[in-house]
């Protein structure tokens, strides 16, 4: 069920600031996807877009084309609420809803879609936590806050309500930064373990967990402050931290810059 | 952006190791500060004290002197050479009226303030939320003259509606709806404290985490569907305190109720029908008329209203402090 991703000559703003310009690129399914570059550099709000959770935020708007397999996310007859079910998102900082039980915040996206039957529901949950590597640490305690759980634990907890809806693609904003280095390899070890179902792209400030756990790594960057970001390569993770083609690439996984 | 903030730390910390270990002359600002704002709540608890004791003061000679008893009498005759007087037909009217107005008052409120945090355009939002806060600085004496020129004369349809079709429900039954009655006080009511309760409730929008909001659209979230899933049940207990300010404010309005009752003496569970009488709106048409005594009873009752109106407020406090706990 995980689809490929086909940008192409994509731009976004936020009202009159110029975000990202003209980028393109394809997402290849079942494989993991790691977008790096300096802070400021457009490429949360390039993750935004396919998803469209960008213009979600006033002013926001984005022009060009996202191909979702053969469907244009931006065309007009697409609803975004259904194209947010299809694509889902975990963000940088863990956000359950703080007013939820463990177990609503999982079936609040199956509750959505009009998932009601108590078993079905059950099922899924347990299916979505054990996904999230989960389930062990909270099937005592389903019924208490999620707002209770340890920060990387909180994090797993969206991953798993994330892919309780089972959409085709996942797309992660930095889902680590926030949290310390064991909890990071519990992300990480997840993340290679949905890769076989999912499309998966990750924004990562830290260029060891890209190495770590990415396939295809893209690299974006701004010319200067106010200045729009753009893609400046995309390849084999490999490849880029090895032997990148462009020098600005180089400069910055080598650390001298950025 | 970290190595801007390392450097302006360090910065900071060389200007601090200059100025030695002196005491800085910012502490006599922090002195006079402390005591002024220290003067302030003070004087704050100072008023609320002297009024208790002025309103106890006045209140005990005259229920010393009264003939019935002063919490289960329904009628309100201290000018009398026998002084007969209670509070349960003014309790009654205050509390019930009061309620009703809350409960018209806050579904709209709320929708209200969902309506310009979520829905409507920037520009139309913010000349909404001033116009609803607008609301609030009309003059009671303007919204009593309204009630009493205006809405009572309207509310004929509506109370005789209510009358034939909830008239099986002893609060909207009776014989003869009328235009004064605690009913048309209640809907004078809920308009006067619809922007307090509309004001509050926005504000406890605005605090709810974007994060949240996110979560829910990420999940595939219609508007409503965010809203309930991230901004109603944070916000719960906010609108629960919101709606209770409401009912303490509801519970003081004196003069638009006064000018809208009819007073009947007698509590009448009749809603619709005209009749009735507040704590407030009794003392505003009795007072210039009432003896020593009748001053003193006057003076009793508005004691009773301060000591529910505290309650209620501090109830309606403790609701929106609960918030906090589990955030």
């Amino acid at each position: 069920m995980a689809k490929r991703i086909e940008v192409s000559g994509l731009h976004a703003y936020y009202g009159g600031v110029h975000a990202i310009e003209d980028i393109s690129m394809t997402i290849e399914p079942r494989s993991v996807t790691a977008f790096i570059g300096p802070s400021g550099c457009g490429k949360s709000t390039f993750l935004r877009t396919l998803n469209r959770m960008h213009e979600v935020i006033p002013g926001a708007r984005v022009e060009g084309k996202v191909m979702l397999d053969d469907e244009d996310l931006y065309a007009s007859s697409v609803d975004p609420v259904a194209v947010r079910r299809v694509v889902g998102m975990v963000f940088q900082r863990p956000n359950p809803f703080p007013t939820m039980s463990i177990y609503d915040n999982v079936a609040a996206g199956l509750k959505l879609n009009g998932v009601r039957r108590k078993s079905q529901l059950d099922e899924i949950v347990e299916e979505s936590l054990q996904g999230a590597n989960l389930w062990n640490e909270v099937k005592d305690r389903l019924g208490k806050p999620g707002a209770g759980l340890s920060g990387g634990q909180q994090q797993r907890l969206c991953i798993a309500r994330a892919i309780a809806v089972q959409p085709q693609v996942m797309l992660m904003d930095e889902p680590c930064s926030a949290l310390d280095p064991i909890s990071t390899l519990a992300i990480e070890d997840l993340i290679g373990k949905l890769k076989s179902q999912y499309t998966i792209v990750i924004v990562t400030h830290n260029m060891q967990q890209a190495a770590r756990v990415s396939d295809r790594t893209a690299f974006f960057n701004i010319a200067g402050t106010g200045q729009p970001g753009k893609l400046i390569e995309i390849d084999d993770t490999s490849k880029i931290f090895t032997n990148p083609e462009q020098k600005a690439t180089e400069d910055y996984i080598t650390g001298r810059f950025g | 952006m970290t190595s801007e903030t390392g450097v302006e730390a360090t910065a900071g910390a060389r200007h601090r190791g200059a100025t030695s270990l002196r005491m800085s002359t910012g502490r006599a600002g922090d002195k006079i500060f402390v005591s002024a704002a220290r003067g302030s709540g003070i004087v704050v608890l100072a008023i609320m004290a002297a009024i208790a004791v002025f309103l106890v003061w006045k209140a005990i000679p005259a229920l010393q002197d009264n003939k019935a008893n002063f919490l289960t009498a329904e009628e309100w005759n201290p000018n009398a050479t026998e002084p007969r007087f209670g509070i349960a037909q003014l309790a009654f009217g205050t509390i019930v009226s009061s309620l009703l107005a809350m409960l018209i008052a806050t579904p709209i409120a709320i929708g209200i303030a969902l309506f310009i945090s979520f829905y409507s355009p920037r520009r139309l939002a913010s000349a909404l939320g001033y116009v609803v806060d607008l609301l609030a600085a009309v003059p009671s004496i303007v919204y009593g003259l309204w009630g009493l020129a205006f809405l009572s004369k309207h509310m004929d349809g509506i109370s005789t509606f209510l009358n034939d079709v909830l008239g099986w429900i002893p609060l909207f039954g009776g014989d003869s709806p009328g235009k004064n009655s605690i009913f048309t006080a209640s809907v004078v009511l809920a308009i006067m404290i619809l922007p307090i309760i509309s004001s509050i409730t926005r504000e406890v929008f605005l605090q709810v985490p974007r994060a949240n909001v996110e979560a829910a659209l990420a999940l595939g979230a219609t508007r409503w569907e965010t809203i309930r899933l991230a901004v109603l049940p944070y916000g719960r207990s906010g609108m629960i305190g919101a709606s209770m300010l409401g009912l303490g404010r509801a519970m003081g309005e004196t003069i638009a109720v006064a000018m809208v009752l009819t007073y009947v003496p007698g509590i009448n569970i009749h809603l619709l029908e005209n009749g009735g009488a507040t704590f407030a709106s009794n003392i505003a048409n009795s007072f210039d008329e009432a003896t020593a005594t009748g001053r003193g009873a006057l003076i009793a009752s508005g004691l009773v209203l301060f000591a529910i109106t505290l309650v209620i407020n501090m109830v309606a406090r403790a609701v929106v402090a609960r918030r906090k706990e589990f955030v």
